[in-house]
C-alpha cells in the first residue's frame, strides 16, 4: 500500500481509530486488529488522576492524536490544544469546537481561527469540519495539514450523508481529506477511500459493534480495499448495458 | 376539589396548619431577584397542562417506541399508563439510545455538603428551617480536609452544595469552596440556592462549571403548598435558574422534578420539555437530567413516593432516554444498589459514589445532619467495581474547565 503522509510524518495505515464509548481494556485489541498507526482520544478524559487513565491504555508505537471536544469557541480550543501538547508529548491535535449539544455539529468559522494561531505555534494541525469548500480553503490558507469532513453527525452511524461535498472537498483541496464522523459501516469507509479520501476516522461504528476487534478489523479491510480501488482506478459507470454495435453492425464495408 | 395526587405522609401537624393560613404570593418575585425576559414558563405550563396521561393507548405507546425523531406527544405516550405493559421493549430502545450516545461509559462524581442552614420551609426536606435537626457549616479548612479525602479515593468530579441560606452560605462562601475544589478535581459542579445571573458569572470565574436546580414539582399552585416560606417560595425564579446560570456562563444545567409530590408523570413531561426547550435556546449548553424518588428524612420516616414505584421510575428515566438521548441522566444514592446498576446499564449514564448527605460526612465525623437518607452508601470503589463487572466503563472527568 502507498505511504500516507500527515504533518511531515509518514504511516501506513489508513485507518485512524477513536478510543471513546468502549472499554479501556479492548484498546490494545481495537488497535491490533484495526492496523491503526493514529489514535484518537478527548483530553478532557486523559485524567491525571489515579483512576482509569486512557493514557495508560494506549499502546506506545501508535501516534497520540488529541483532540479539542469540549471546546464551544476558538479560544477554548486553542486552551486545550496547548494542554494536550503537555500531556500527550505530541504535536498533532484535532480541532473540534461544537456550539450545539443535540447534533454535535462542528463550528467551522470557529474552527478556522483556532487553526490559524495553532498551526503557527507548529502544531499539526487537522480540523473536524463540516464539508464546506469556502471554509475548507480558510483551514487551508491558515496552515491545516489536512481537511477533516464529517460524513454524518458524530456517532449517528448514518454513513457518507454529505457524500457529493466530500467529493468537492477532495477534487478542489491540495491536503489529504480524512473523512471524519458518521461511518458506519465498513462499507461505507471502503466508499469514502474509493472517492479519493486520504484516510477514515471511526470510533461509534466500532466502539457500538457486538465484537470490537473484529469490527475493527474488518474495518482495517474495507479501508485497504478502497484504498487499492482508487489507485486501481475505477471503470466508468454507465447507465446501460453496453451492447456491442446494436445500430451499427449493418455495415459491411 | 379533591387533589387526588396529594402526598399525606409529608406533612406533619405544624406544617400542615401552615399551609392552611397562607397567601397565594408563590408567583412573585421577591426583592433582588432578577426578572429575565422570557416565555419558557409559560411554554412549559402549557404543554404540562394539556398533557393528559389518560388520553393514549396501544397505538400511540408503539410509535413513540419506533420512532427515530420522538415528538412531545411521543414523549407524553412514553410516560402514560398505557406504555407500562411495553416496559420492556421501551428500555430495549433506551439502551440503544443511550449505546449510541454514551456507548458504555458511566460518568462518576460526588456530593459535598458544605452546609445545612436553610431558610426555607419545604415540607418534605430534612434541612427545612423548622426540623430541629443539627446544623454545621464548614470553614474553609474543613472544607479542605473533605476535598482531600474525596480527592484521594481518585474522584474528579465533586457537587457542591448546601442549604438555600444566603446568610449562613453566602454567594462569596461559596466562590471560596469553588476555589478550593478547582484545587482537588477537574469538574466543579453547583446545587445550592438559586442566584441571579451576575452572581452565576462570579461562581463560574471561581470554578464552577455546572448548576444544578431542582423545580420539585412544575405545579405551581401544588409549589405552593410544598414550599411555604423562603426565597424557594418564588416559583418562577427558581424555574429561571437554569438560564441565568447559561446567561452567566456556565457550561451546563441540571433540572428535575421530585417525584412523589404530585402527578409524576406531569412533572416528568414537564421536565422534558424544559429540558428541550433550554436546549433550543442555549444549543450550546450541556443538559442534565436526575429523577430523585421522595425520601424519608429525620423526624419524619414515613415519607414515600407513593405511586412512583421501580416500574414507574424505570418508566420515567427510559422516556428521558428515548425524548433526550443527548442528555446526561442521573441517578441519586436515594436509590437502591440494585436499581442504580441496572439504570445505568439501561439508560442512564451518570452515577454518585461515597456519598454522605450530612455536614463533614468524609473526614469522619459527622458534624451536621442529613438531608435525606440514602440508600446506597457504596464506597467509589465498590461501585466501580460493581459497574465494570457489568461491562460498563467508568469515566471519572469528562470535562476540562478552560
Amino acid at each position: 500500500m502507498d505511504k500516507f503522509i500527515l504533518g511531515g510524518h509518514e504511516f501506513h495505515s489508513r485507518f485512524i481509530l477513536g478510543s471513546g464509548k468502549y472499554s479501556l481494556e479492548l484498546i490494545k485489541a481495537a488497535v491490533e486488529q484495526a492496523g491503526a498507526e493514529i489514535i484518537t482520544l478527548a483530553l478532557r478524559r486523559a485524567n491525571g488522576g489515579s483512576l482509569e487513565n486512557i493514557l495508560d491504555y494506549l499502546p506506545k508505537n501508535v501516534v497520540k492524536l488529541p483532540n479539542t471536544s469540549g471546546a464551544r469557541t476558538a479560544e477554548e480550543a486553542v486552551r486545550i490544544a496547548r494542554l494536550a501538547r503537555e500531556l500527550c508529548q505530541s504535536d498533532f491535535v484535532k480541532i473540534e469546537v461544537i456550539k450545539d449539544s443535540k447534533y454535535l455539529l462542528p463550528d467551522n468559522y470557529a474552527t478556522a481561527k483556532a487553526t490559524e494561531v495553532l498551526a503557527k505555534e507548529g502544531f499539526v494541525v487537522m480540523p473536524y469540519m463540516y464539508p464546506d469548500l469556502q471554509a475548507a480553503r480558510d483551514m487551508a490558507n491558515a496552515g491545516a495539514a489536512c481537511i477533516m469532513p464529517l460524513g454524518a453527525p458524530i456517532g449517528s452511524n448514518k454513513g457518507l450523508c454529505t457524500l457529493d461535498f466530500i467529493q468537492i472537498l477532495i477534487d478542489e483541496i491540495d491536503l489529504p481529506v480524512i473523512v471524519d464522523a458518521g461511518i458506519g459501516k465498513p462499507s461505507q469507509a471502503c466508499q469514502a477511500m474509493e472517492m479519493g479520501a486520504a484516510a477514515v476516522m471511526v470510533n461509534t461504528a466500532i466502539a457500538s459493534a457486538g465484537d470490537i476487534p473484529q469490527m475493527a478489523a474488518a474495518f482495517r479491510e474495507a479501508v485497504r480495499a478502497g484504498r487499492r480501488a482508487y489507485l486501481a482506478g475505477l471503470g466508468e459507470v454507465r447507465k446501460f448495458a453496453n451492447a456491442s454495435s446494436p445500430l451499427t453492425g449493418f455495415l459491411r464495408d | 376539589m379533591e387533589d387526588k395526587f396529594f402526598n399525606t405522609t409529608i406533612y406533619n401537624e405544624e406544617s400542615r396548619l401552615a399551609a392552611q393560613n397562607l397567601v397565594a404570593d408563590y408567583l412573585v418575585y421577591q426583592e433582588g431577584m432578577e426578572v429575565l425576559e422570557s416565555q419558557m414558563l409559560e411554554q412549559v405550563l402549557d404543554l404540562r397542562t394539556a398533557f393528559n396521561p389518560e388520553a393514549y393507548g396501544t397505538e400511540e405507546v408503539l410509535r413513540a417506541i419506533e420512532s427515530d425523531k420522538r415528538t412531545v406527544e411521543d414523549f407524553g405516550a412514553l410516560l402514560s399508563p398505557a406504555a407500562l405493559p411495553f416496559l420492556e421493549q421501551i428500555a430495549q430502545a433506551a439502551q440503544k439510545e443511550r449505546q449510541k450516545y454514551f456507548g458504555n461509559n458511566v460518568h462518576f462524581f460526588t456530593p459535598l455538603y458544605l452546609a445545612n442552614y436553610c431558610e426555607n420551609y419545604c415540607v418534605y426536606c430534612g434541612f427545612n428551617c423548622h426540623n430541629q435537626i443539627h446544623r454545621a457549616r464548614l470553614n474553609a479548612e474543613q472544607m479542605e480536609r473533605e476535598m482531600q479525602v474525596i480527592s484521594a479515593t481518585g474522584m474528579q468530579e465533586v457537587l457542591l452544595l448546601t442549604g438555600e441560606s444566603r446568610k449562613m452560605s453566602s454567594v462569596e462562601y461559596i466562590g471560596e469552596a469553588c476555589r478550593l475544589a478547582r484545587k482537588y478535581f477537574k469538574v466543579v459542579g453547583l446545587e445550592i440556592y438559586p442566584v441571579n445571573s451576575d452572581e452565576y458569572a462570579y461562581l463560574h470565574s471561581c470554578g464552577a462549571d455546572y448548576v444544578t436546580v431542582f423545580q420539585e414539582t412544575y405545579n405551581p399552585e401544588k409549589y405552593g403548598q410544598l414550599h411555604l416560606a423562603g426565597h424557594k417560595r418564588c416559583f418562577p425564579y427558581r424555574f429561571y435558574a437554569q438560564e441565568r446560570a447559561l446567561r452567566g456562563g456556565m457550561r451546563g444545567v441540571g433540572l428535575a422534578a421530585l417525584l412523589g409530590l404530585d402527578d409524576f408523570r406531569r412533572d416528568a413531561l414537564a421536565v422534558g420539555v424544559h429540558a428541550m426547550l433550554l436546549q433550543k435556546r442555549y444549543p450550546h449548553a450541556e443538559i442534565a437530567l436526575s429523577c430523585p424518588r421522595l425520601r424519608p428524612i429525620i423526624n419524619n420516616e414515613r415519607i414515600t413516593p407513593l405511586d412512583v414505584g421501580e416500574r414507574q421510575l424505570l418508566q420515567i428515566v427510559c422516556a428521558y432516554r428515548l425524548f433526550l438521548p443527548y442528555a446526561s441522566i442521573t441517578v441519586s444514592s436515594r436509590e437502591c444498589a440494585r436499581v442504580r446498576d441496572n439504570l445505568m446499564s439501561i439508560c442512564a449514564n451518570k452515577i454518585s459514589a461515597g456519598v454522605s448527605t450530612g455536614i463533614g460526612g468524609h473526614g469522619g465525623s459527622g458534624l451536621g445532619d442529613e438531608q435525606f437518607e440514602i440508600d446506597d452508601g457504596r464506597s467509589l470503589e465498590e461501585i466501580f467495581v460493581a459497574m465494570k463487572g457489568r461491562g460498563l466503563q467508568p469515566v471519572m472527568a469528562d470535562y476540562i474547565f478552560v
